[in-house]
């Protein structure tokens, strides 16, 4: 009989990726026997998390293993799984983990129920929520047919200091057998600094494709001067080139904190939420009534943007005098 | 050279979505379609690495009932030379394993240099179908690919990482890539292009499997999210209005001006 959780544990640029807590307290609440599992050129990563609260850390060793790469990674966590035999595997929906946990899982002839915001225990059954078209609905999914269950956790769904420390657990090395490695990596680098920062910023505007046009980003520019801001935006801008990449929010783009950030015309894609949502007060402006940025926004305004910008930018002109 | 672009159709973005009969899907009945966002980016890196190399194929392969011919049309009028169609009316709520499973035997014979595909799709989001079909088909992968240089005998891509980083990957070949939205701009069909597409070769073919089978995920219920924050919504439909409350609330309550 498959039991236990198998929680994957990332890291990256040699420290421990913390979202990878977010999954084992998802892991915790569910209940049962919870493993840690740690792959690596050697136990260094495996002894830093040895204080959560699971029965055991599996460190899964081998020197190819010392870089990040999909064949390696799907390679070595497969025969932990199969030694294992899991009820359930746990995984912190990142870049890493959408790049090699499909590759896994389809060696078990299944994919991932992937980028779950919650998750329902009754009995043996567990239901797991995610988002459908870029959050703007939630399906119930329910894993259907034998071997282990796959499945990733979006950021936030859980937290993670709510992760179970003092455990003491006792690390486990084994060493993995690692096939060949179809990809070389280079190091990691970041572009040359953004020219603008944002993240010091009071007020930021921020467009998303509701804008239309280029030629239309004037009014937002407008009403980000008159506010002594700053302009920013979601990535499908960018990405058309009408304002540079260092001007993107999100989870590819920056993390912003301002004391106001008015979204106009941007739907609230995860992606996006991920790089604003601790910002002071949220305006949304959205002609959808539906559009996810309104589950985040302080105030919201159900309408056309390129109606209610002119009269807000007049309004906010006639108080400051 | 030939590069296999794999493109979905999907509802469009601005779609007002409702909850179908069923409780299990959205209703399509009202929807209009259009292509999957990153996979319209896939198909334009596929075209300039043909036109870099001075020759080749690019072949688009689309799963879907027969309303998917739009997105194929679309593509060969950009400059793809021919398609595959995998018409099913079934796989609509496919898990990912299933449509990968279909969409890898669809294209195994024609034997590609490279696999394109989205990073993931704008209705499912599963983010997972092109690195199922690379496990399927024996190919080594990368994901959330921002740039392709594929210029000498070497295949090297950049991925994007979390927060700002990259990386580069020297990769061998055959090979499958999840293109990231944004590697490059995007062309337009032009008039002469939509007469070519006319005589270019769709050819239709059944899916390899049945929609069920080896499902391990099933949907339950599909529902609107459930609201967190009591958001103040002003002006009541009224923008205008809703603009004018706004400027005095960022005063007296948010005391931002
Ligand atoms: C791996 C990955 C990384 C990503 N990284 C980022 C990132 O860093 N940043 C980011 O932003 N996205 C990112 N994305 C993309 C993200 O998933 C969304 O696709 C994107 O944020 C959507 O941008 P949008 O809201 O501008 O566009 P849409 O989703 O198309 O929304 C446009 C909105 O405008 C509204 N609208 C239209 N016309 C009007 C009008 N006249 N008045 C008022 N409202 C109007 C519509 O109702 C709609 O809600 C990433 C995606 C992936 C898969
Ligand atoms: N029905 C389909 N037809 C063609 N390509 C598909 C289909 N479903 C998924 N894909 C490809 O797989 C990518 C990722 O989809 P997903 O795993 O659903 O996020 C998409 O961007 C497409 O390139």
């Amino acid at each position: 009989m498959p039991n236990g959780t198998l929680v994957f544990i990332e890291h990256r640029q040699g420290a421990i990726n913390k979202t990878s807590f977010e999954a084992v307290a998802a892991a915790q609440q569910l209940g049962g026997e919870v493993t840690a599992v740690v792959l690596g050129a050697d136990a260094k990563f495996a002894n830093e998390v040895s204080d959560l609260k699971v029965g055991r850390v599996v460190s899964a060793e081998n020197p190819k293993l010392a870089d990040y790469t999909p064949d390696a990674y799907a390679d070595a966590f497969e025969q932990v799984v199969r030694a294992r035999d899991p009820r359930h595997v746990f995984f912190p929906h990142t870049y890493q983990v959408r790049d090699f946990a499909p590759k896994l899982a389809a060696r078990f002839g299944k994919g991932l129920i992937s980028d779950c915001i919650r998750m329902k225990a009754e009995g043996d059954a567990v239901t797991f929520t995610r988002r459908l078209f870029q959050g703007k609905m939630d399906a119930d999914v329910v894993a259907v047919g034998d071997g282990p269950v796959f499945a990733t956790f979006q950021s936030g769904a859980y937290r993670a200091d709510q992760a179970e420390r003092g455990g003491g657990a006792a690390v486990e090395s084994v060493q993995v057998e690692v096939g060949e490695v179809r990809m070389q990596p280079e190091a990691p680098f970041q572009e040359v600094k953004a020219a603008v920062d944002l993240s010091k910023t009071d007020v930021i505007v921020a467009i998303g494709r509701g804008i239309k046009s280029q030629e239309n980003i004037a009014l937002a520019q407008r009403l980000a001067e008159l506010l002594g801001g700053d302009i920013a935006a979601s990535r499908p801008i960018c990405d058309a080139g009408w304002l540079p990449i260092d001007r993107q929010i999100g989870s590819s783009g920056q993390t912003v904190a301002p004391k106001l950030y008015i979204a106009l015309g941007i739907s609230g894609a995860i992606q996006h939420l991920v790089g604003m949502k601790n910002s002071g007060t949220i305006v949304a402006v959205n002609k959808d009534p539906e559009a996810p940025i309104f589950d985040i926004a302080d105030y919201g305004i159900v309408g056309d943007l390129f109606e209610v910008v002119p009269v807000l930018t007049e309004e906010i002109q006639k108080l400051k005098g | 050279m030939k590069i296999v672009v794999l493109m979905k159709q999907v509802p469009n973005k601005d779609a007002v979505l409702r909850v179908r009969g069923d409780g299990k899907w959205v209703e399509e009945g009202d929807l209009s379609f259009e292509v999957n966002e990153s996979d319209g980016y896939a198909l334009e890196e596929a075209l300039r690495l043909k036109e870099k190399k001075g020759g080749g194929e690019v072949v688009v392969c689309a799963l879907g009932p027969q309303r998917v011919k739009s997105v194929i049309k679309d593509a060969l009028a950009r400059g793809a030379d021919r398609a595959i169609h995998v018409v099913s009316d079934d796989f609509g709520q496919a898990g990912p394993f299933s449509a990968a499973k279909v969409l890898a035997e669809a294209i195994r014979g024609e034997s590609p240099d490279l696999v394109f595909a989205g990073l993931q799709s704008d209705d499912h989001g599963y983010g997972q179908t092109g690195v199922i079909v690379a496990e399927l088909l024996g190919l080594p992968h990368a994901t959330i690919v921002i740039e392709v240089d594929w210029s000498g005998e070497q295949l090297r891509v950049k991925r994007e990482l979390e927060s700002g980083w990259y990386q580069w990957y020297t990769m061998q070949t055959p090979a499958l890539l999840t293109i990231q939205s944004g590697i490059s701009q995007i062309r337009y069909a032009t008039l002469k292009g939509i007469m070519a597409a006319k005589k270019k070769e769709i050819r239709e073919v059944q899916p390899a499997v049945g929609p069920g089978e080896g499902e391990f995920q099933q949907v339950e219920r599909v529902y609107l999210p459930l609201k967190q924050k009591q958001t103040q919504f002003l002006g009541d439909g009224d923008a205008k209005r809703g603009a004018a409350q706004l400027a005095e609330k960022l005063r007296t309550e948010a005391r931002v001006i």
